[in-house]
């Protein structure tokens, strides 16, 4: 396969969203959307850890911060497709809904699933971010001067 | 002399059975869910996740279910779980500038672009016991204000404009990592950071607390506390490409600190930092404060052998794991190193005795 | 990326790198004992044996060296995805993967410090023939004395001397794997 930019950036936009959904989320929408097709697993999913880094200072050298939990598959669809997916947490249903939807995307039903999944995947996303920055917009402080001392 | 025993089966099988029966509590009262402790002691969960190094909301409050709130044990059940996961690899930096703030202050800058974010802190509250909570009841939705939606700058960004502070440059180097060799002595501050990142956070708020009161003193301001969301991505070499892997919340302190110039550096403010998964202030500014104290080499500055400025003290005695395991293992069987004290005080009473005894004759 | 060497690795991994780790124990501590090892279809010139080997001991801390014919995009890749592993010289290498003249000289491996004698290389040699005959072995896990098919003797003689340090080797031939820690006296 080889991926233009464009194609790296849009496929890179649904494996970061799906990977981020809350659980059992992208597995009812997916079921929802269509019929799961038949697959072969290249890589069963498997529950691991990936070691997550900061920067000393935000932006000086790498350090290592501690692991989170990841769960990740790779099959290919009976037509040929390959899917991969890397998720947060341990769910092995969510990562093969995963997969599925990343390899289905490279097929003619990638217009249903962009309706069906992965905007509605952004639009949760979005809604629920809007409600936490409001929420801390309302904790901001307004100050106002009393009186400015002299001394 | 060696004794060599076996028993106790049968005990420790009823010391587990009556353990989880305690655990339990009494069984009129409902159960605990893991999904309340994950909400509503989310505190305790973030800091098993710290200190456990492993970002799992749900294990964590597993772990603190199982262990019955002993958060201690919590963070040793995580730890010991983690070590069973396969690690895929290591994921890019994350980028603290890009952080979806809840919280974000100042105590150096007034007027900070992005402004003075107190978010869901205890600070304001009057540490008065709230009885409305014994009872049950809804809790009023918090409200809410249009909130602009670019990212909140680092405000040690504003002294650096004036070079006024020193800077953190950017740097690639790999990092190297305590799970997976030995921590040795001397250690680089990434690995002094991942040390801390982990540490236990009451060995950590002593430090820190003891360089306040001048014991490595380094005149620390919190330049910046910030606490919110930050992707996680990684490169995955199946893609030949990076991917979002999930997202985590971050405490992260960056302090201010006097500094008055050394041989070899110019006076400027220089900078302490915190980095904790979780909303974990505390320990983040703990974090700040000694990593400030345990750069005194690199600054020039002068030892006045403070513990918090040992970083072979501080390092090799803050992991709250290694610490409870070595301690804890001493009040388990040691019935034949005993016997062998015993036989020797036994043997040196009889020697001294005979001495007197000589003595006295003579 | 050519998505065929994303196929052929472990179906069911936690069983099957189970027993296929049982069999590298075996053979670790059996020298002289040939095992046989299934459960992966590997891209040429990877025989089974190596394969299945480097699935069960590989990960992302161990860094793999592929000497020789062996070094192909194909096993390159079908490594990277099934196990994680970095790629590195012989010098720094966990594991090194090639034809016993690709991989020579030996000296070019870490055998480990008095102090970390484990910080050594364990080399999987591929050869044409594995078979209870010709060299003698002796040492510990052989009753009285073992035969295996070796390439040489001289070369595991001069890393039996490095004792508590030097390299330990696993031969493979197909779906066969024998293996050769340095505890083992050869003649």
């Amino acid at each position: 396969m080889n991926e233009t930019t464009a194609d790296i950036s849009a496929r890179k936009a649904w494996m970061g969203l799906m990977a981020k959904a809350p659980a059992a989320r992208v597995g009812a929408l997916l079921d929802g959307a269509c019929a799961r097709p038949d697959f072969k697993w290249l890589r069963p999913p498997e529950v691991g850890s990936v070691m997550v880094r900061g920067r000393a200072g935000g932006t000086g050298a790498p350090f290592n911060l501690g692991e989170m939990t990841v769960t990740r598959c790779a099959l290919r669809l009976a037509s040929g497709e390959v899917g991969h997916a890397y998720i947060q947490g341990r769910s092995k249903a969510d990562a093969e809904a995963a997969a599925l939807i990343d390899a289905l995307m490279q097929t003619g039903q990638a217009a249903t699933l962009q309706t069906a999944v992965l905007d509605v995947l952004a639009a949760d996303r979005a809604a629920l971010t809007k409600v936490r920055a409001e929420k801390a917009a309302a904790t901001k402080v307004d100050f106002f001067t009393m009186v400015r001392g002299e001394d | 002399m060696y004794v060599a025993v076996k028993g106790g089966e049968r005990a420790i099988e009823n010391a587990h059975a009556w353990l989880a029966e305690e655990r339990r509590g009494d069984p009129s009262v409902p159960e605990l869910t893991i999904a309340q402790i994950r909400e509503q002691l989310s505190l305790s969960v973030n800091r098993v996740m710290a200190e456990g190094s492993l970002y799992d909301p749900d294990l964590a409050a597993l772990a603190i279910k199982q262990a019955r709130g002993d958060l201690i044990e919590a963070v040793f059940l995580i730890r010991a779980y983690r070590t069973t996961l396969p690690r895929f690899g290591a994921s890019a930096p994350v980028a603290t500038a890009d952080m979806a703030c809840d919280r974000r202050v100042s105590a150096t800058f007034k007027d900070v672009p992005g402004g003075q974010v107190l978010g869901p802190t205890f600070d304001y509250t009057h540490r008065l016991l709230d009885f409305k909570l014994a009872a049950e009841g809804e809790t009023p939705p918090a409200p809410q204000r249009e909130a602009d939606p670019a990212p909140v700058p680092h405000v040690t960004g504003f002294l650096n404009q004036e070079g006024l502070i020193e800077e953190a440059p950017h740097d690639d180097t790999p990092p190297p990592d305590l799970t997976r060799e030995p921590l040795k002595m001397p250690a680089d501050r990434s690995l002094r950071l991942q040390a801390l990142s982990r540490a236990d956070e009451g060995f950590t708020l002593g430090l820190a607390y003891s360089t306040q009161r001048g014991y490595g003193r380094n005149h620390a301001f919190v330049g910046e506390l910030r606490i919110g969301t930050v992707p996680v991505e990684m490169e995955i070499p199946e893609l030949g490409f990076a991917i979002e892997i999930g997202e985590v919340t971050l405490t992260e302190c960056e302090t201010v600190n006097q500094f008055t110039g050394s041989k070899t550096e110019p006076p400027q403010f220089t900078r302490g930092y915190g980095l904790v998964f979780g909303q974990t202030e505390r320990k983040a500014i703990s974090m700040a404060l000694v990593d400030r104290a345990l750069r005194w080499e690199e600054l020039g500055e002068d030892d006045t052998g403070a513990p918090a400025q040992d970083a072979e003290f501080v390092l090799y005695h803050a992991d709250n794991i290694q610490a409870t395991g070595f301690l804890e293992h001493i009040k388990l069987p040691h019935y034949v190193d005993f016997q062998s004290e015993l036989e020797l005080v036994r043997k040196l009473r009889r020697d001294v005795q005979s001495t007197q005894t000589k003595e006295a004759a003579e | 990326m050519n998505t065929q060497v994303l196929d052929g690795g472990f179906a069911d991994p936690a069983p099957q790198a189970a027993r296929a780790f049982r069999a590298v124990m075996e053979a670790m501590a059996r020298p002289g004992t040939i095992h046989c090892l299934s459960g992966a279809t590997p891209p040429a010139p990877l025989s089974v044996a190596a394969a299945v080997a480097i699935l069960t001991l590989c990960d992302t801390d161990t860094p793999v060296y592929l000497a020789g014919d062996m070094d192909t995009p194909d096993v390159r890749a079908w490594i990277a995805f099934h196990t994680g592993a970095p790629f590195s010289g012989p010098a720094t290498c966990a594991f090194a993967l090639g034809r016993w003249d690709d991989l020579a000289p030996l000296s070019a491996y870490p055998i480990g410090s008095a102090d970390y004698p484990d910080r050594s290389a364990t080399l999987i040699v591929a050869v044409d023939a594995l078979e209870n005959s010709s060299q003698n072995l002796q040492g510990p896990g052989i009753q009285n004395t073992a035969r295996l098919s070796l390439p040489e003797i001289p070369a595991f003689q001069a890393n039996h001397a490095h004792f508590p340090c030097g390299l330990d080797f696993l031969f493979t031939c197909d779906d066969r794997i024998a293996g050769l820690p340095r505890s083992t006296e050869v003649s």
